[in-house]
């Protein structure tokens, strides 16, 4: 079982993201994923210690801690610097988008995206991220679908 | 998998649930938000953070609308989501008249989300409008003054981490003269969201957060390190007043000595705008001891500023078109913003969903767990009821005792899901607050709206059927009531009208008011204007009282004007909005009068879902008659009986009572006995004895409703199952005392042909 934390603070776009993730047809060539939810930075700050996750989804405005700053929180820690990482953020913000790949994003999804289109680019990353990912972490058992 | 199984193409049926109800909650709280910067904007102030909230909260519509392909509400926010990015980067001035377009796309957002449902058709040409409208306000980007950032000692890194707006906010504060202030504290995880509020409420006062930066050291997870960066006038000295705590650190982010002097040049050079509100008091305590020529504060005001990085020369024609949007676009009658008032005719929000105080789920989550234990309780009974060796009485004791905590328990369940249905009558009363600004605007009328009692809480359901004829009746006193301003001057009142809404909780009702200051109602006037539209007879208006004169406004087809203007009187009456609150189980009642005002009160009951009935019989049927509209029930004492204008009126304790005998309403067999009943019922102010056969006694019952086929049977809110496979009717006393006690006819008696299909 694969896990995918969504950090976005609209409820329904995490809804959205989660029906496409742990849609069937996703699981059929990946394997089933579990969509972990958090409705702002704070919450993803919270969720990431329970990790690891094998992608992590954000977008970058949102309150108090924004996308860039959790992004380049996520970069600096121990345990999640190298895990895949997409913003998922409307085209208006360039600036802000090219802030977070300087971080270390590793790709960008503009809103609105297709359900396909996210299916595409999660499955990319997920793939990508694969060998470096699967060492579980001390002490957790070793996981995997 | 099962909650992703919905996850066609269209992200799943969850998923747009979900989108239906958060987009209809961005939707009031952009309403909301609006109204505050409206005002502050009449104060002369425009406040940042609303901006930037209203900002994202277009931006999140945008993006969901997108999503989820409502493309008429993705372009809308498109364009509007321009104007506001403009709004709040300083590059455009927040007016009245860029308000009314801000208001006219909430009223159109909602429409297109009830289009959306199959509610209603989309307005696309009103949006079309909106759009052009909008069009003509957006501004190009001006270049701003770069450099007044480049003396402050910040870790260059940090401009990586800051989003766009934060770093306008950044730089538009410097330009204000403001200090910059670096604030270290460490929080637990668990508890931050609290802590936070905290810090967010003592440094409000002292100036603005600008960005708050996890720094990612600390060795332990449960705690976080934040380094806030804040602008302000103060000093740190005062900053560390007061923002307290054990892990507060507080400096000042200090100045580099050499560039200064490009500060005020570059803050002058970009020329705020000269339409701009009267400044605050101006930051006398700049740390630095550096007085730059002071822009207004009012934020939105400030010079433009683009957050580019690079010094360009500031676009001196930017303030310009700023202040072409500002002038008052004061909308003619008829014209465009007229319509769309019109075409807003519905505040009804397309939300099913009930945001819940998780403490009240805790509530429940407890009780059920109580219940979990009774049901123990019987597992362990019936386990020893089958052993012989059980003693019967001490086994009857035993259930008697679980029975008991039982109905605790369920009573207690009840009630608790009843608080979760409850939502503040608040919801509503702020969109009617737009509706107000909306039309007093168009009308030309000056009207305050005071609202009271927004806390009170009654059923989501009931709130949500309750919008429309607030609406009604809120357009009608501004339309019909309140006076122009010369009207008003002229009669001694103050220029500007007043509308009050009320609301408070009554026993198990609540009570709504709408009251306004107005020309108030002639009793003369209604009447004849009923005898004109032959809604009763001259004769009929000669026996009526003022208070039953004025309860002629909600009869069919009542009008006083000849002409319908805009706002109302184009075929939805009074009438409609009487029957919508009749069909929640309330009464609406009118007073007035001439030159002082007139007060609409509505009268609910909290909730439609589980009530208290008290059951009667009527020619061996059974029938349930809520409670809450029962006074007392007694026996029938026929020498007490009078029939006074074909109607029969019963003396109870020296005051008389109009009486109604069910069966003979119902068209049922009549059958005479030695003893009757007569429960009393009253509903706001109305007493009517119903004649029953039998009182059987009281129940809790859930009350469903009658069917498509039936739904045109007046008299009965609907059916309850009884538990014993029986069925009971459940009376619709408001609509019965009405139809019983109306002016004009003694309908009770001939009410067969309703009857018979019941």
């Amino acid at each position: 079982m694969r896990s995918v934390l969504v950090v976005e603070d609209s409820v329904s776009v995490r809804a959205f993201v989660r029906a496409v993730l742990e849609a069937p047809e996703f699981a059929a060539t990946h394997g089933a994923v579990t969509v972990v939810e958090a409705s702002c930075g704070f919450d993803a700050m919270r969720l990431l210690p329970r990790g690891p996750y094998d992608l992590i989804v954000t977008d970058i405005n949102m309150a108090d801690i924004n996308g860039l700053e959790l992004i380049r929180f996520i970069r600096k820690s121990a345990h999640h610097h190298t895990t895949p990482l997409l913003i998922i953020s409307s085209l208006r913000g360039e600036q802000d988008v090219d802030r977070g790949i300087a971080l270390g994003a590793n790709a960008y999804l503009a809103k609105p995206f297709t359900p396909e289109q996210l299916r595409q680019t999660c499955e990319r990353l997920l793939v990508a991220g694969k060998p470096a990912l699967r060492e579980p972490a001390p002490g957790e058992p070793g996981r995997g679908s | 998998m099962a909650e992703g199984g919905g996850g066609r193409d269209s992200g799943g049926d969850k998923a747009r649930d979900e989108f239906f109800s958060e987009a209809q909650e961005l939707v009031d709280g952009l309403g909301r938000d609006l109204l505050a910067l409206d005002k502050a904007l009449k104060h002369g102030r425009t406040d940042a953070e609303l901006v930037n909230d209203v900002f994202r909260g277009v931006h999140t519509l945008k993006g969901l609308s997108a999503l989820f392909g409502v493309t008429r509400m993705a372009g809308l926010s498109h364009e509007l989501e321009d104007v506001l990015d403009d709004l709040r980067l300083g590059r455009l001035e927040l007016t009245a008249g860029l308000l009314d377009l801000l208001f006219r796309a909430v009223g159109l957002y909602s429409r297109v989300l009830s289009a959306e449902k199959g509610d209603g058709e989309e307005p696309s040409s009103e949006i079309e409008e909106l759009l052009a409208a909008l069009g003509q306000t957006s501004q190009r980007p001006t270049g701003g003054a770069g450099g007044a950032v480049a003396q402050y000692d910040l870790d260059p890194a940090l401009f990586g981490v800051l989003t766009e707006y934060e770093e306008h906010r950044l730089r538009s504060n410097i330009q204000q003269g403001m200090s910059l202030f670096r604030i270290k504290v460490r929080f637990a995880l668990a508890t931050i969201d609290s802590a936070l509020d905290e810090l967010k409420a003592s440094a409000r006062p002292h100036g603005e957060i600008i960005t708050y930066l996890p720094t990612g050291s600390g060795a332990d997870v449960d705690t976080i390190e934040l380094e806030i960066l804040m602008a302000g006038r103060g000093t740190a000295e005062v900053l560390r007043g007061a923002i307290t705590g054990p892990n507060v650190v507080i400096e000042e982010v200090r100045r580099r000595a050499a560039a200064t002097s490009a500060l005020p040049a570059a803050a002058r050079a970009s020329g705020a705008p000269a339409v701009t509100p009267a400044p605050e008091a101006p930051a006398s305590t700049v740390a630095s001891g550096h007085m730059p020529a002071e822009p207004p504060p009012g934020v939105v005001a400030t010079p433009p500023a683009r957050g580019s990085g690079e010094a360009r020369v500031p676009d001196a024609t930017s303030s310009g078109d700023a202040m072409a949007v500002a002038a008052p676009a004061h909308p003619t009658r008829g014209g465009t913003a007229a319509r769309g008032a019109a075409g807003d005719m519905s505040l009804r929000s397309v939300s099913q969903t009930v945001r819940v105080d998780i403490r009240k789920l805790d509530l429940l989550m407890t009780i059920v767990g109580e219940l979990a234990i009774v049901k123990t309780g019987i597992t362990r009974l019936s386990e020893r009821a089958r052993s012989r060796a059980a003693d019967p009485s001490k086994l009857a004791m035993e259930l008697q005792r679980l029975n008991r905590d039982f109905d605790r328990h369920l009573a207690q369940m009840q009630g608790g899901i009843l608080e979760v249905r409850m939502v503040p009558l608040g919801q509503v009363f702020d969109k009617l607050a737009r509706v107000v600004r909306q039309i007093s605007r168009e009308l030309g009328k000056e009207v305050n709206l005071v609202v009271t009692g927004a806390e009170t809480e009654i059923d989501k359901l009931i709130v949500e059927e309750l919008s429309d004829p607030l609406m009604h009746m809120i357009r009608n006193a501004i339309d019909h009531a309140i006076e122009i301003r010369a009207d008003r001057l002229r009669v001694g009142k103050p220029p500007i009208g007043t509308i009050a809404l009320n609301a408070f909780q009554k026993g198990n009702h609540v009570v709504i008011e709408v009251e306004d200051d107005g020309a108030g109602m002639d009793p003369r006037v209604i009447a004849a204007a009923a005898v004109r539209r032959a809604i009763i007879t001259a004769e009929e208006a000669a026996d009526l009282s003022p208070r039953e004169i004025f309860a002629l406004v909600f009869m069919p087809g009542f009008t006083t004007r000849d002409v319908a203007t805009d706002m109302s009187g184009r075929g939805v009456g009074l009438d409609v909005v009487k029957t919508n609150i009749a069909k929640l189980g309330g009464v609406v009642d009118i007073a007035s009068e001439v030159g002082i005002g007139t007060k609409i009160t509505i009268t609910l009951p909290i909730t439609l879902a589980i009530i208290n009935v008290l059951l009667v019989e009527i020619a061996g049927r059974l029938f349930a008659v809520p409670l809450a509209s029962v006074d007392e029930a007694i026996l029938l004492d026929g020498s007490q009986v009078r029939a006074v204008d074909s109607r029969e009126v019963l003396t109870v304790r020296g005051a008389s009572l109009p009486i109604c005998r069910l069966d003979r309403l119902f068209g049922l067999p009549s059958t005479r006995r030695a003893r009757e009943y007569v429960v009393i019922a009253q509903v706001a102010t109305r007493r009517l004895g119903f004649v029953v056969d039998e009182i059987v006694g009281q129940r809790d019952i859930v009350i469903k409703a009658l069917g498509p086929s039936l739904k045109g049977v007046r008299g009965f809110v609907g059916a309850t199952e009884l538990g014993d496979q029986r069925v009971a009717l459940v009376l619709d006393v408001a609509a019965l005392v009405e139809e019983v006690l109306s002016p004009g006819e003694a309908r009770f008696l001939p009410w067969q042909p309703a009857a018979r299909r019941a």
